[in-house]
Parts: C-alpha cells; sequence; structure tokens
C-alpha cells in the first residue's frame, strides 16, 4: 500500500486542487447544515434527516479530497477497512439506540 | 555471474523489504485510526442514549452558542487544508514553506482548544460541569475524548516541526508527516460528527 498510497498520495498532494474542491465542498455543507439550524422553521423530522445526509456528506469530502482515499487498485485494502469500520459504528450506533429507546418506551 | 544476479537480486530485496515496511507502518496506523473510530462511535452511542436525560438541570439549548461552534468548526476545517498545503510543500521539498505552512495548522489548533477549553470553563463555572446530569457526562466525555486527540496532534505536530528543523526531510520525518496527516484530517471528520450530532441536532 504505501509506496503505491504514498505515490497516489504525492500525486494528489502535489497539487492544490483537491484541497480547494475540498475545502469548497466542506463549507458548503458546513454552512448548509448551520444555516438549517440557523432559520429555526424546518421541522424537527426534516432537520434530522437534513442534517445526518450532509454530515455523512461531508465526512465523504473529507476522505475523499483530504485523505485521497478513491477506488484504486492500491488502496484497496484502506477502502476495505473504512467500510468494515462504518459497518461496525452503524451497528453499535444504531443497535444502542434501537435497544435503548424501545425499553425506553416499554418503561413508560 | 551468479554472485552478481543474487546480490542485485538481494539488494532489490532489502529495497523492497524497505518499502514494503513504510508501507506497513501506514496501513497499521491506518487499522489504528479505525479502532478509534469505533471507540468514538462507542461515545456517541451514548451521547445518543443520553442526550436527553438534563436531570432538572440546563439542557443543549441554554448550553450551546451555535455561532461559536461554527467559528470552532472552521478554525479546524482550514487547519485540515493548510495541513494539505503543508504536505504539497514537503513534497516539493520546500522546508520554509512547509514550516509556515505546518506554525499556520497548530495555531489553528491551538484556537480550536482555546475555544473549547474556554467553553468547558464557562461551562462548569455556570454549575454544568460533568456531574450535573447524564447529557452533560456524556457531552464532556465525547466532546473531551475529541479535544484530547486535537491536543495530542498538536503536540505531535510541534515535534515534527522539531524534527523537520533538526533532521531535515528524511526517510523517517517523510513517513512520520504522512502518518500525522492522516490523523489530522480524520480528527477533523470525527469534528463533523460532533457538531452536526452533538451541537446542531441538540439545539433544534
Amino acid at each position: 500500500m504505501s509506496s503505491t498510497y504514498n505515490e497516489a498520495a504525492e500525486a494528489s498532494h502535489s497539487n492544490y486542487k483537491s484541497y480547494i474542491i475540498g475545502f469548497a465542498l466542506a463549507t458548503l455543507f458546513t454552512l448548509g447544515s448551520f444555516a438549517f439550524v440557523m432559520i429555526d422553521q424546518v421541522p424537527k423530522k426534516v432537520a434530522f434527516f437534513g442534517l445526518s445526509i450532509a454530515a455523512v456528506l461531508q465526512m465523504l469530502v473529507h476522505v475523499r479530497y483530504f485523505l485521497h482515499l478513491d477506488n484504486s487498485r492500491e488502496q484497496r485494502w484502506n477502502v476495505f477497512l473504512l467500510v468494515f469500520t462504518a459497518v461496525l459504528v452503524f451497528i453499535f450506533v444504531g443497535g444502542t439506540i434501537w435497544v435503548m429507546y424501545s425499553l425506553n418506551s416499554r418503561m413508560m | 555471474m551468479s554472485t552478481t544476479i543474487s546480490s542485485s537480486s538481494a539488494a532489490h530485496a532489502i529495497e523492497h523489504g524497505h518499502a514494503d515496511h513504510s508501507e506497513i507502518k501506514t496501513f497499521g496506523f491506518w487499522i489504528y485510526l479505525m479502532t478509534d473510530l469505533i471507540l468514538f462511535s462507542t461515545f456517541f452511542a451514548t451521547f445518543a442514549v443520553l442526550c436527553k436525560n438534563y436531570a432538572g438541570g440546563p439542557g443543549a439549548k441554554e448550553l450551546f452558542d451555535v455561532p461559536s461552534v461554527f467559528v470552532e468548526t472552521m478554525l479546524l476545517l482550514v487547519s485540515s487544508v493548510t495541513f494539505g498545503f503543508a504536505m504539497i510543500a514537503l513534497n516539493k521539498d520546500n522546508k520554509k514553506q512547509m514550516l509556515t505552512f505546518m506554525v499556520i495548522t497548530g495555531l489553528l489548533g491551538l484556537g480550536f482548544l482555546g475555544m473549547e477549553v474556554n467553553e468547558f470553563a464557562h461551562m462548569i463555572a455556570e454549575g454544568a460541569g460533568p456531574d450535573r446530569s447524564g447529557f452533560l457526562s456524556a457531552f464532556f466525555t465525547l466532546v473531551g475524548f475529541h479535544g484530547l486527540h486535537v491536543t495530542f496532534g498538536t503536540l505531535w505536530l510541534i515535534v515534527m516541526m522539531i524534527q523537520i528543523v533538526k533532521m531535515g526531510f528524511t526517510t523517517g520525518v517523510k513517513s512520520r508527516l504522512v502518518r500525522l496527516s492522516l490523523f489530522w484530517h480524520f480528527l477533523d471528520i470525527v469534528w463533523v460528527g460532533v457538531f452536526t450530532f452533538v451541537y446542531l441536532l441538540g439545539v433544534i
């Protein structure tokens, strides 16, 4: 990975474009999220889904333009590990919320 | 002839082995980052469960100052970009430019930490410390854990600046800088989760 990873990283490190694009997109999502909250007219459910989607998209922007992860052969294991971790995080967080909220509603 | 072949292939093997070594280090660090992500996710899960347990104390709406969270977010985001620029300077072997961008990155990191410490101090002074309610315990654990990461990232940044000045761009220094850049960008990604799910969802 590394010699290949470093080369790939070096290739994309050597231009500013990737960081500028990443910064522009990330700022767009950040501003959007904060504006969503500051406007204060949005129903709670819509806000929840809107903010969650914006957060996930912004994280993907960071991974693509700052960490320079792509679907090239050299980075397959990095991506594989990230996807596996994302599944684990989904199970941990989603499972915890599901179990605890269900318990909470049964205790009411 | 056979000696030349074997010696050249041995040299090749050493070179190759060396490359593999650095490869394994970067991949190992990536594995560490992913396990760190899992650790963060358990704190996020805890916060999600406890986020409404105010125990009669102050809630998210009274405590969180959205504009200052926005400033913190932008500080961290810009520091990610300046670190990227520092890595570009590294690949150009431009020591002066590299150090300039690293100093800027470090100052932005310190600015973020200063704002966070200030926020925590205010909350504790108002009687909204981590012992006040389940919500606040979970809040201080999650956000404090992220702040601790940024603190160590900034320390590492300072150590690397000293190494660049004293040792120059050696192979070791370069490979450490690659790992530090991964760490720094990773912390910014975790912060996206923090400002969205802790601060913004808290105040809506």
